[in-house]
């Protein structure tokens, strides 16, 4: 990277991103292409507004309502706008439902392609060579590091991403929750669960 | 392209590593990254096909070393040059030293919620039936261009079969480098993970990938 006046740490490469990155935005802004409050905006949306918690709602709505289960299952995109969730890395969606016989995992091994609309931004790992890489060959490897282990009984469907096609994961609904509402049910759904690297928690579980 | 993104199957990239309680973003940068990203996106000058190949043409050791926000910038870097927005001067000095291509649309932050509340959906009609049928055997093709597709290398020359025909869509192999939609049938295709990973397989699983028509043959 290039020096720059006002940092002197040139052998840590977060401080050169830094400064690479203030550079870009200098150029673009002092050209009048970006708006830097737009990119707060932009920031603060997937920092505040858009997450877990919507997919979380996806879900626990699918446990509750038969009809918006079966809805999810012929048209996910459909379904999800019904919840205002759609947009961005949203725009073409597909629920898969786990069953006793069978666990989802969500993978996408060419890129980052992640379902933004309802899960918010990935986690690092996510996006990263040792889950791309593994994913499709070694599954349950992959969920070991995640602490789940499933019996070998247990089929295991992963799905690459590889069109626009973004996939959300319905967990099983644990048991002991009939009682429960739906705010309550979504406390339940890990962002984990929605891409299969975790199960919903047990009632009791905590946060 | 055979690039370093294509790393299904890979070996050797270590653990997973899950960060509890993650945050978004590790540092102010990558907020101003993500940000930058999808402002200039805006632009209209580029599809996202050119920026997903833009970020699998870095050298497959920087592809590698980066964190995905890097990934992201540098690419965003070549995008910026090659439609003549900014210059390589302009980067190494960090200030603008000429003017440079005017773009369609300047996404401000009154447009912010707008805009991510569209999205870019990329569905596409296209006059003929699907050629495949859900249940049908298909193959898929062995080929190895330079440039961009989206069939990753693990799912090339396997057979599998048609759970469900998801839809039309651009066409990201031609749309990618300038030569147009060309929207195709898009296909999920199961394969057993014994077709693809051969011996030691595991029994238990199976791998899909969602496949452009022209990616797939009769088997």
């Amino acid at each position: 990277m290039h020096d720059h006046d006002d940092h002197d740490h040139h052998d840590n490469h977060f401080s050169d991103m830094q400064a690479r990155v203030k550079a870009l935005e200098t150029v673009l802004t002092q050209k009048g292409l970006i708006d830097p409050a737009a990119i707060d905006a932009i920031v603060d949306t997937y920092e505040t507004k858009v997450g877990p918690r919507n997919g979380a709602r996806v879900v626990a709505k699918a446990w509750s309502e038969p009809d918006f289960a079966d809805w999810l299952s012929r048209d996910a995109t459909a379904a999800i706008a019904s919840l205002d969730y759609t947009g961005r890395q949203g725009e073409h969606m597909r629920a898969v439902f786990n069953t006793p016989e069978t666990h989802n995992l969500v993978v996408c091994t060419l890129c980052s392609c992640y379902p933004w609309a309802v899960l918010g931004l990935p986690p690092v790992w996510y996006k990263a060579p040792p889950y791309r890489s593994r994913a499709v060959i070694d599954p349950r490897g992959v969920l070991e590091e995640f602490g789940l282990t499933l019996p070998d009984t247990k089929k295991i469907r992963v799905w690459d991403s590889t069109a626009e096609l973004r996939y959300i994961v319905i967990p099983e609904r644990p048991e002991g929750t009939e009682g429960l509402d739906q705010e309550a049910l979504a406390d339940l759904v890990t962002r984990d669960s929605m891409i299969g690297t975790g199960l919903a928690r047990p009632v009791g579980a905590g946060q | 392209m055979n690039g370093a993104q294509d790393l299904g199957g890979q070996h050797g990239m270590g653990p997973v590593a899950p960060e509890k309680d993650e945050p978004y973003f590790h540092a102010e940068w990558e907020k101003r990254a993500l940000g930058l990203t999808l402002s200039c996106g805006a632009f209209g000058a580029w599809t996202i096909d050119e920026s997903r190949h833009a970020r699998e043409s870095l050298p497959p050791a920087t592809y590698l070393a980066a964190s995905y926000y890097e990934i992201w910038i540098r690419a965003l870097e070549t995008l910026l040059k090659r439609h003549g927005f900014v210059s390589a001067a302009e980067l190494a000095e960090g200030r603008m030293l000429e003017k440079g291509t005017e773009p369609k649309r300047i996404l401000t932050a009154d447009r912010v919620a707008g805009v991510l509340a569209k999205g870019g959906p990329c569905d596409r009609p296209v006059a003929e039936a699907p050629v495949f049928a859900v249940g049908q055997r298909v193959r898929t093709r062995n080929f190895n261009p330079e440039t961009h597709t989206r069939l990753p290398r693990y799912a090339r020359a396997k057979t599998g079969i048609v759970e469900a025909v998801q839809g039309s869509f651009v066409f990201p192999d031609d749309n990618a480098h300038g030569k147009g939609e060309n929207p195709q049938w898009v296909y999920t295709v199961v394969f057993e993970a014994q077709e693809i990973w051969g011996e030691g397989a595991d029994p238990s699983l199976t791998v899909s990938i969602d496949a452009w028509e022209s990616y797939l043959e009769r088997a």
